[in-house]
């Protein structure tokens, strides 16, 4: 009785130091940012008051309106084209069969693995003119959203399909019987249920291209008025860091402001999808 | 399961249902649906964009791979000859290298890690887990640059890490982390650990809650302890879970670019190259296209080859 007592607080002790050591990073750099380049901050650095002048002064330094703008533009396309598109494929590998669907499907999946890294080259020279439709698309959002379209369309299949599979098989067999087309039996007996399926999967694909960097560096670090969020981060780091460190950890804040702001009232999305995504493979 | 097969009796009014039951053992349940190719019609748009925009480029890098090009004036092909040159690039060689180190300290580090916490955790029911899960879910879901500033300001001379070295009398210890020849490699690799440690616990111990709790009662019954319970049950009813967080981490730290730029980018002295960043460097600072397309290229097999064999290996042990 004694040794299962320590044990179970000695369990807890544990998941609490390390819990504590997850957030702390997030805190340290918050309670720099609270603080003035004045304050000449050393340590721990407790905030002894609620200072927010580096967060204003990093918001216009770091032209952060026009980071967001773009960030929030780009996030917001990819996350509903591509969810579109991955209930279509979704929909199709999870009830039909037809023909090639047991070689498209893997093909599909290897963009869960796949290292876009490899892919940034020809789409820098692509985008600058894209082949038989001469478009200038470098330093423009398309750039950005296009490619993290097709990427996020690998999880969304992987992830709609699995829930499509999961619904009754009699639900489609019995709208199909009433005359239902295939379109019917998705638009009005599948998707009211998909719901939560759908929501996780946006949260995911926002959360990523939210947080997206290469693809920015290297397709829209050309025009100002459509870098990121973390684009932007990335300069006014190397800018201002070595003169002033409030001010760029007060950006950093910012920057994870939004996604933590979701992260509290859908965290139950984030971990059930994390979790299905690591673990269905 | 081919003996199980083999056994049944072969009555010609069964051939129907053994031969999907084959089917079955072969790949798993069979597809749902009956054969429709409207299915296509479902399928083409999203496939065009994976297509077009992903698969497509890939295949153009490979394509890059073979000339040698400045991203200016024509390109000349050279066939294998940047692959070649690769062989015996030092610069590239100390890049594996130190992605190899990287995956220690994002891949090994952090299962070995989450299994220990999931050992502490199974003895007994942990009430208010949710709670935890959420701090230590956090890391997952930031931006790599801000993590890259985060943790630049824990290694800063004045930063948290070195105060509290001096604070316990360890002063001589203390420095500029991600400026030293011989530590920045394993400071960005400790930023790699905090990252993943999380998630692989949270993944374990979700996995635990699926092994059957009478296979724990068993060990109990027997007087196991609680290292002989984590060797004889927790760890094998695991196995998959392990797997599959080995791959995607493993992954994450060759693919590691982010953290890597915002902190050293690649410094100091190169020291903390890794296979990503140079790559970038190559194609973007030398004007050395073509064999940053190789370089990207080796990346890319050499992802998908430990991938397939961590899954491949999983598969066959699981099947055992």
């Amino acid at each position: 009785m004694t040794a299962g007592y320590f044990e179970r607080i000695g369990a807890y002790g544990v998941l609490a130091l390390f819990s504590v050591l997850a957030i702390y990073p997030v805190l340290s750099i918050l309670f720099l940012a609270l603080h003035r380049k004045t304050d000449l901050v050393s340590g721990f650095a407790f905030p002894t008051r609620l200072d927010l002048s580096s967060f204003k002064a990093a918001w216009t330094e770091g032209r952060f309106g026009t980071g967001f703008k773009s960030s929030f533009i780009v996030a917001a396309a990819v996350t509903l084209v591509s969810a579109v598109l991955s209930i279509g494929t979704g929909y199709a590998f999870g009830t039909m069969r037809f023909i090639g669907d047991r070689i498209v499907f893997p093909v599909i999946l290897l963009g869960i693995i796949f290292p876009y890294e490899a892919t940034v080259i020809p789409l820098y020279y692509d985008f600058q003119n894209v082949p038989l439709l001469h478009l200038h698309l470098l330093n423009t959002y398309w750039a950005l959203i296009l490619p993290q379209i097709g990427q996020s369309v690998a999880f969304g299949t992987f992830w709609m399909r699995s829930f499509f599979r999961s619904t009754p098989r009699s639900l489609i067999e019995a709208a199909r019987i009433d005359g239902a087309t295939s379109f019917g039996v998705l638009w009005r007996v599948l998707l009211p249920q998909a719901r939560p399926a759908v929501t996780t999967m946006s949260v995911l694909v926002f959360t990523y291209t939210w947080n997206e960097f290469l693809l920015a560096l290297v397709l829209v670090s050309g025009s100002q008025s459509h870098q990121t969020a973390p684009l932007g981060l990335s300069f006014f780091a190397g800018a201002v860091r070595a003169g002033d460190p409030t001010k760029v950890a007060a950006a950093a804040v910012l920057v994870a402001a939004p996604i933590l702001v979701v992260y509290l009232f859908l965290q139950r999305h984030f971990v059930r999808g994390m979790l299905a995504g690591a673990i269905k493979e | 399961m081919q003996s199980a097969d083999a056994a049944r009796p072969s009555g010609s009014g069964r051939s129907g249902v053994r031969r999907r039951l084959r089917r079955r053992s072969r790949r798993g349940p069979p597809a749902p649906g009956d054969p429709r190719n409207i299915g296509w019609l479902y399928v083409l748009p999203g496939l065009a964009f994976y297509g077009l925009f992903t698969l497509a480029p890939l295949l153009h890098t490979v394509y890059y791979s073979l000339f040698s090009w400045d991203g200016l004036t024509a390109k000349t092909y050279v066939g294998l000859q940047n692959y070649s040159s690769a062989l015996t690039d030092a610069a590239l060689r100390s890049s594996f290298v130190h992605s190899a180190v990287l995956i220690a300290f994002y891949a090994v580090i952090p299962v070995l890690v989450g299994l220990l916490l999931t050992a502490a955790l199974t003895r007994h029911p942990v009430r208010g887990f949710r709670f935890f899960r959420t701090a230590l879910f956090l890391p997952q879901l930031i931006a790599g640059v801000v993590i890259a500033q985060a943790w630049t300001w824990i290694y800063d001379d004045n930063g948290p890490l070195n105060w509290a070295l001096r604070k316990v009398g360890l002063g001589s210890l203390a420095r500029p982390w991600l400026g030293d020849f011989t530590w920045a490699l394993p400071s960005i690799g400790a930023i790699g650990t905090w990252v993943t440690y999380g998630l692989c616990m949270v993944l374990f111990v979700s996995g635990v809650q699926k092994i059957p709790s009478t296979l724990y009662d068993a060990a109990r019954v027997d007087g196991a302890g609680a290292t002989r319970e984590f060797f004889a049950v927790t760890l094998p009813g695991l196995r998959g879970e392990v797997l599959v967080a080995l791959v995607l981490t493993t992954i994450n730290a060759l693919r590691s670019f982010d953290i890597v730029y915002n902190t050293t980018a690649g410094g100091p002295g190169g020291s903390t190259l890794v296979p990503s960043m140079y790559m970038y460097q190559n194609a973007f600072l030398y004007n050395k296209v073509g064999y940053a397309a190789a370089v990207a290229t080796i990346l890319a097999v050499t992802i998908f080859i430990l991938a397939g064999l961590v899954l491949r290996v999983g598969d066959r042990s699981e099947r055992a």
